[in-house]
Parts: structure tokens; sequence; C-alpha cells
């Protein structure tokens, strides 16, 4: 047993630990907690006897609860303090993933349970995210990671309407300086150890030059939890990292998949291979980076054509061409359906730097390696920030951020 | 009500007789419909032996079938086992479910024993019993082709047993609509032992919808997931494959039933895997009615692919390297309607005990034969278990519980150990499925190498499961959504207030009702087991994949630690305080 024990406790402190290091929380905020026969915490908190009530009256094995740091704990906040069960973002995470973000008062098992019965996540107002998973902790971690990101994307967008229709609270005028502010720390930076120079055709080099930008892409944050993907194209192989992988632990996390499809052990391989494949089959480009950046899904979301035929569902559909500097945004849901992105993702960064999908993330192309696709996607970011400030700026009598 | 038709067809086959059972809605709302259903209409009849003429055999829908809620084609077949001896049910696919509802009737309890062999038609306007001594001896197809040419029974749906059943092959199924296997644990032959050969059911009646737009609310969230599931719908999902998409990662993973799982890799399974079939037949895909996924693969001249267990098990688990004899031998078992699954394994324990290599000429004829019921054939119907015993060496059969393990070998997805062992009815892959985490990393991955933590997570799935077959959903589904989608669909249809964690509940229950009946059959902990192959002996490694036993102190505190969250005793055994708990009867 002890044994058993050691290696949840090792997997419960991973958690804790990464939620510290993607800047996600302060360093004791982190509860993380693993049940098989026993409920075991990653520290010891006076709050676990509650947690524990909470987790007896569900059917999971792993729990996390923490309070997120600045500025994402005031955006919570706000959002609780204007919902009154549950607050619904639009994003492509939420619309796919979460439905919904249900807000919770306190943190007791009465009022915790039947919310988190319904969703693998809440808020608590002015105390955090609390989160379950039915096999793994990875799964709160994940979705500790997607309410952050959506809450996000909800405060800035709904502002930035509220402010076109003459609507923004004062509230949330007030809080912008220090949002934005407290923000500082997650903009893009450059990457601690220099991405491998291409092209790249021995299959360890290009796994180990995939390893490096997709482990810079979560260092820089343009990437939440284990979203996004990342590709290299040789040898007639598509090399793409596989589904559900954390972009920072990129080893033995990747799949060959044949052009010619003559295996199915890619069976694993990110939703978005399709899309990528056909990036590669219809032009020169050998390497694809995707993030999800905040403030380029922030901007994708802003659209202010009146009396628009596709209004609520511009996620799947628009007529319109919209860009941000030269580069496109474009409708397209995850995956191969009849609305996905592998339709409008290929024929939408022919000729260009990359392309920003609605509600979702960015994706940039290079032709000999990651570096260039990597200094895009934090181009694009910074122009979507700069685009946003100044959209805000000019939409009201605001001081310039 | 909404949902549920709310009556139940009740036959007795002895007098030709049939009647109307109408539940409380509250039955419908704890077992929900399916596998629940249909444990909880079992349930007092579960000391009987599985030929016991009152014996039932069960047919249920549930409360999304004939509804637009995704993958709700799919019912359940529920009796006790003549493999096993444990609970049996299957969930099984084809039109019959939606049929069933359509003319008015959420499922059919069938008992008694029939004077000679007899078929049944309903539909709307009645129930009649004809003579079926003339299909006796036809393949399977035969028998579909004639039942469809009945007048007006051309869109009916047909549930049929075929030659294996009447020569007593104890794995023998009912295969409905022609293609469509209730394939596991012998059902077939209970359908035999009452003398039915077979069930053709018509109607037009439409499933009362609570909120048709939360309906289609749920339905959009469904397909949404789907399509963002690359084993699902992507390039190389099973959509576009097959289940024999997984072919290649069995391989790759070094976990592939070789040699009667004394090894874990085939070396000419990279010329037999999914593309393969689809270059070689140039298939096309068909599937259940109500689904967009279809996973099924048939060949330009009609051939049928196999699925992936049969895939494997005709291939590396008896060593045979030839492709079209894959595709052949399924077509026999499928024709004389056997589950492949415990044909293979059953012919790979023959290999090993006799010494021989199975050839593909060797092959085909035993199957024939078992089909048959002639020469050594008849002895390989009973089924692994009894022919290893009857040979001398038990434990050569890879069974737990007596039945035959499908392809995934245990010690490269080491969670399957546990799900094998605690599986209720046997050595089934179906219940927890830790495949989906420990291999196809969903909803997230998990080290497959590694036991640690994995008795909640398979309890959990056992109770997910458990759900989803009462449902009646797909279980490929749950590769991308969950029972927070399904919760929805559920309202949707029925009006029944519920939530993800709400269902596991109801799971929980009808999983813990299967270990009663059991319990009262004389299973336990001893039962609750793998062979001893997988404890000493290694798969077959390579420089880089490590495929060790499964460590046998490890997997014992395991299933140890699953009893204590189950609530059963150290003896695997229900206890009289988690029966109460559950609303249960101990």
């Amino acid at each position: 047993m002890r044994c058993i024990g050691v290696i949840m406790l090792k997997l419960l402190n991973k958690y804790a630990q990464k939620l510290v290091v993607h800047g996600l929380c302060a360093q004791d905020s982190p509860l993380v907690g693993g049940v098989n026969d026993v409920v075991l915490w990653n520290r010891k908190d006076p709050r676990s006897a509650e947690l524990e009530r909470i987790i007896t009256g569900l059917n999971i094995n792993s729990m996390i609860f923490a309070r997120p740091v600045e500025p994402f704990a005031s955006i919570l906040d706000y959002h609780c303090r204007n919902s009154e069960s549950e607050f619904v973002p639009e994003d492509t995470e939420t619309r796919t993933f979460l439905h919904s973000i249900p807000v919770a008062r306190t943190l007791t098992a009465t009022e915790i349970i039947p919310l988190l019965q319904k969703r693998t996540g809440c808020v608590i107002e002015g105390q955090g995210i609390i989160c379950s998973g039915t096999v793994s902790p990875e799964q709160a971690f994940v979705v500790f990671s997607s309410i952050i990101f959506s809450a996000f994307v909800k405060f800035f967008v709904d502002f930035a309407y509220a402010l076109h229709s003459g609507t923004a609270d004062e509230e949330a005028k007030n809080m912008l300086p220090e949002l934005l502010a407290a923000y500082d720390q997650f903009l893009p930076t450059s990457p601690a150890t220099a991405l491998e120079t291409g092209p790249f055709s021995m299959p360890d080099e290009i796994l180990q030059a995939m390893i490096t930008a997709g482990q810079a892409t979560v260092d820089a944050r343009m990437v939440d939890s284990f979203f996004g993907n990342i590709s290299y194209f040789a040898n007639e192989h598509v090399y793409i990292s596989q589904t559900g992988s954390s972009m920072d632990e990129l080893a033995s996390c990747i799949d060959a998949c044949p052009l010619d499809n003559s295996a199915s052990t890619g069976i694993t391989a990110s939703s978005e291979l399709v899309a990528h494949r056909d990036i590669y089959l219809a032009g020169d480009q050998r390497a694809i980076l995707h993030g999800h950046p905040k403030f380029s899904v922030i901007m994708s979301m802003l659209c202010f054509e009146h009396n628009c035929e596709n209004r609520g569902k511009c996620h799947i559909r628009c007529n319109k061409q919209r860009f941000v500097d030269d580069i496109p945004i474009i409708p397209g849901e995850v995956g191969t359906g009849p609305r996905g992105l592998s339709h409008t993702l290929p024929p939408a960064v022919q000729g260009r730097r990359g392309a920003i999908v609605y509600g979702h993330g960015v994706f940039t192309v290079g032709k000999h390696d990651f570096c260039t696709p990597f200094a895009n996607l934090a181009k694009i970011e910074k122009s979507c920030r700069e685009a946003y400030l100044k959209l805000i700026t000019e939409s009201a009598s605001l001081p310039r951020f | 009500m909404h949902g549920w038709c709310g009556k139940i067809l009740r036959v007795n086959l002895g007098d030709q007789t049939t009647d109307e059972l109408r539940l409380d809605p509250q039955i419908y709302a704890r077992n929900l419909g399916g596998k629940g259903l249909a444990g909880e209409l079992l349930f007092e009849h579960f000391q009987r032996r599985w030929d016991d003429p009152q014996m039932p055999l069960v047919l249920m829908t549930g409360p999304l079938n004939n509804t637009s809620s995704p993958t709700s084609g799919r019912m359940t077949v529920m009796s006790r086992s003549p493999l096993t001896g444990t609970i049996c049910d299957a969930s099984v696919g084809g039109k019959m479910g939606t049929m069933l509802k359509r003319a008015g009737y959420d499922g059919i309890i069938l008992s008694g024993k029939s004077r000679s062999w007899s078929g049944l038609l309903i539909s709307e306007s009645g129930v009649s019993f004809t003579d079926a001594t003339q299909l006796n001896g036809l393949g399977i197809s035969d028998i579909h082709t004639h039942l469809q040419a009945a007048p007006g029974m051309g869109k009916a749906a047909h549930a049929m047993i075929g030659p294996a059943a009447e020569q007593g092959v104890r794995y023998a199924a009912i295969v409905f609509d022609g293609h469509y296997f209730a394939g596991r644990g012998g059902l077939g032959l209970v359908m035999a032992e009452k003398k039915l050969k077979y069930i053709s059911v018509a109607g037009q009646q439409k499933t009362a919808v609570f909120d048709s737009e939360e309906l289609k609310g749920a339905q959009e969230e469904i397909y949404r997931l789907v399509a963002a599931s690359p084993i699902l719908t992507g390039d190389l999902g099973i959509s576009n494959y097959g289940t024999g998409a997984l072919y290649d990662l069995m391989r790759s993973r070094r976990m592939m039933p070789t040699a009667n799982f004394r090894q874990t890799y085939f070396e000419p399974s990279a010329a037999m895997n999914a593309a393969a079939y689809k270059k070689r037949y140039k298939t096309k895909k068909f599937g259940c009615a109500g689904c967009h996924i279809l996973c099924k693969k048939v060949g330009a001249k009609g051939e049928i692919i196999p699925e992936f267990e049969t895939m494997s098990h005709f291939s590396a688990l008896i060593g045979n390297p030839d492709l079209d004899a894959v595709v052949e031998a399924n077509r026999i078992c499928n024709e004389a309607g056997m589950d492949t699954i415990s044909a293979g394994v059953t012919l790979a324990t023959y290999a090993e005990i006799s010494g021989q290599e199975l050839g593909p000429e060797k092959l085909l004829k035993l199957l024939a034969d078992i089909a048959a019921g002639r020469g050594e054939g008849a002895a390989l119907g009973q089924g692994s278990l009894h022919f290893a015993t009857e040979a001398g060496c038990p434990e050569v059969a890879m069974v737990s519980k007596g039945m035959e393990f499908p392809a995934y070998d245990p010690r490269g997805a080491q969670g399957m150990a546990l799900a094998y062992a605690t599986s209720t009815r046997g050595g089934c892959h179906l219940r927890a499925y830790p495949i989906s985490h420990e291999i196809l990393r969903k909803p997230v991955a998990t080290d497959r190498f590694s036991l640690s933590g994995k008795a909640r997570i398979i309890k959990i799935s056992e109770d997910m499961n458990a759900v989803v077959d009462s449902l009646t959903a797909c279980k490929f589904l749950f590769f991308a959504a969950s029972l927070e989608e399904y919760a929805r669909a559920l309202y949707a249809v029925t009006g029944m207030q519920t939530s993800a964690q709400q269902l596991l509940t109801i799971g929980e229950r009808i999983y813990y009702r299967e270990r009663i009946m059991n319990a009262r059959n004389g299973f336990s902990a001893k039962d609750d087991d793998i062979p001893l192959r997988f404890f000493e002996q290694s798969g077959s490694s390579s420089e880089t994949i490590q495929i060790a036993p499964v460590n046998r102190q490890e997997f014992l505190q395991e299933r140890a630690a699953y009893y204590r969250i189950r609530g059963l005793d150290e003896n695997g055994l229900p206890t009289a305080e988690k029966c109460a708990a559950l609303g249960l009867s101990c």
C-alpha cells in the first residue's frame, strides 16, 4: 500500500506544482486531493475536512481547490458578483468542454456537491476554483486552467462590447488598470532555451525540436493546460503531438503519421491532424504551432458588424473577411466535422504567417523549424493586445494603457 | 410518460401466451432501461440455471431509443450465461432497439420453452408465433434474407440464432439484422434452449420527447465533442477504419495477445492492419440506426470486415499471417452466429495444448467443426476453460470466470488486469475499459504500467458504463462525450432532472446488483482473478518498451482496495450495509 500511496502523492504534487509553475497559483495555494480507497492530500490544510465531505458525496478520484493569482482571482470574483448561479463564456473551451461555469458562495459540501454533480468545476466567490477528476488529477488541472482562461476571455470580450454599446459598468472600468498591470507577467516572453534551427530530417531531431518548442510555448504563456498542438512534416510523415498531451510534456507524446494513412497508430494524434496535414500538402510549410494566447482569442471574438445574420454563430460561420494586421480571423470548430477548422484553416494560412480561429486560438506556420512560428505566435498576441487596448481606448474616454 | 413506452412485453414460449408488464415510473427512473432494467427484472430469477425454462431472456431498450439522441439505436440482451454461469448482458447495435420502441414496447421478457423451433412476430397490431423449423441449419445471412422477405417485414428488425446455437456452442450469439452481435457469454444458446429461432419486430410509433429544443442542444454538444475526437472521427479513427483502427496501436504498444498470450508482439501484424483491409477490400462504412460514426466496414464484394478483436485473435493469437483467412474465419463465425473472441481464444488454447500450429486451412476447418458440433469442434464449442480442464491443464485457458479474454494483454495496460478480474460477466474489456485512458488518452492519460489508484478508476468506469448500457448509448461515444452531456439528453427526452454524478449513483446500484446475483450463484474473490501466466511471464519487450509481468502483490492490494471502494467484504461479497444504502435486497 505504501508504494501505491507514494505514487499517488507524487501525482498530486506534480499538479500542485504545475499550477504554480504555470503562474496560475501562489506556491502555498493549491490543495490537490487524490482518492483510491483513502483520500490523500498534497499538504495539510484546515479546509481538507470539508473538501473530504465533498469528495465523499461524489464518485470521483481527484480534486483541486486553489485561489488563482491576480488578475484571475479578481476577474473570477467579478463574474461571481455578476452571476446568479453560473456564467457562460462563449469561447471554444467553454462551448466544447465546460458548457457553463457554476458559481458558489461558500466552501461547504452542501453547496458544492450539487454543482460538481453537474459540472466538473465551479468558482467559489472570494475563495477560488474547485474541480474534480474521475481518472486523474490532470482532469481537475485542465478544468482549473480552462476556467481561468474562459473567465479571462469573457471579461475582456464583455467589457469591449459593453463599452461599445455604452453599457460598461463602473466596477469593470475601475478594475481594468490593475487587471492589465497584473497580466503583464503573462505576456509572451522569448524562449529561455534557443529553439533548434531546421530543416530537420532525422526523427530524433524532429522530436527534440518539437519538445523544445512545446516547452517554450508553455513558458511564454501562449497555451494553457494541455490545449494547443504542434507538428512537423518530414519523410512523408506528419509528426504531431498526441491528443490531450501537455505541450510542456511532449516526450513520448508525439505520433508519426504516414501521409498515405498506411498505419493508424496515429489514432491518438491531435484532433487537428487533418488540418495540419492539409496545410503541409497545400504548400511548402514544414512546421505548425498552435497556441491559445488570450488576447488573440479575445480579439477574434470582437466584431461590431450591425445586424449581422451570423450573430451568435460566428464560431461556425462568417461572411466577412476579418484580420488583425495580416492575420485572418476564421470560423471553425475543433476537429473534422462539417463545420470543423480542418476545412477553414488550411486555405486561410496559404501565403500567410498564420491564422486566428474564432474563440479558439492561433495557428502559425514555418518553412524550416519552429523559430518563425514561435516568433509569430508571440507577435500576433502582442498585436492583438495592442489592438484591444486601442479599441477600448477609442470606445470610451478611458486613459491610454 | 416521455422517453419510455411504459410497457414491456412478456412472452411465455411454453404455452405461447403474452401479456404486458407495466412498471411503476420510479422503477424506470432507478434503472433507466437496458442493462439496468433488465437486471431489475432478472433479479428474482437469478438462482435459476441458464437452461431452466423459467430463466428469462430479456431484451431491453433505453429511454433514448427512437429519439434523435446520438447513438440511440442500441439495446441490451440479458440472462444467465451458459459459458460462465454469471449474469450476462450484451449491448447490441442495429435497429432492434429503435423498432421495439416503435412497436410500443420498452422490452421483451422471454420465458418458457417452445415445443418446436418457433419464431416471434411483434408489431403494433399484435404478437404472433410462427413455426421456424424450416430455418434450422441455415446460416445467418440466409435466415436474415428469409425474414426480410416475409410480408411487411422488409424494414423490420430481426434477431436470430444460427447453427452454432442449435449445436449447443456455449459462446453462441444472438445476431441482430444480420450483422450486429449480442456476442459474448452464449446468449444465443439461451435463446436456442427456448427453441426460439428468431424475433421480428416492426412498428411506426414515435417516442414522446419531453423537450425537443433541449434535446437539440444536447445533441449539438455531443456532436461537437465527437467531431473533436480523433479516435472517433479523425482521419485515422474508427469512423474511417472501424474498430480495427486499434490494431496498429496494440502492435506499437507491444500488447497484442500472441500465441495464446504467451507473447505480446506478432511480427506479421504490420501488414495486417486496418489500412491493409481497407486497401485490399475497398471498404465502405455502415452502422447502427441513429449513429453517424458508422464503425462497421464492408468490402466492395460484400465481405464483412472483421472488428478489431477478431482481426487480432484470428491473426496474432493463433499465429495466422493470412489476411484472407481472417476474413473467412470471421465469415464462418458470423454465419454460424458465434462469438469470435471466445472462438479465437479457444482455438489458441487448443493450439497450445496440442502443440499444433493452426495454418489457415486448419483454422477454418476447426471453426466450421465448432459451428457444426462435429469432431473436435464439439469439445471446442464448450469454451476454452472446459476444453483445457478436460485436457488436464485449466491454467492454459486465458479466461476470467470462464470467459475468454479479448485482444488487450493486461501486461501492456495493467488496469485491464483488474478490470478483467472484477468484471461481472468474466473476461470482458467493456465493463471498465481502462484502455480508454491507459492507451487512448481519454479523458486523460494514465500510467499503463501501474496499478496505482486504478481500483477507484475501475469502479467509477464500471458504474459509468452501466449507465451507458442502460440509457442505451454507445460506449465509443464516451471517448468524446461524457455523462454530463448525456444527462442533458436524458432530461430532454424524459424530463428526469439528473446530473452526471447522479447517473453514476444509478450505475453503482446497477453494478452492485450484478455482484449480488453472482454472489448468490457462488462467485467470490476466488473468481475475481486472472491466470497466473500474467503474473509470472513477461510479454514481448522491445528495446524501448518493457512488458513486465503484473505484480501479483500490487494486484491483490488493488483488488482489496476495489472491494473496499465498492462496499464489498474481503471476499468480494456484498454487505448488508451497502445493500441497504443502495436500496437493494442482499
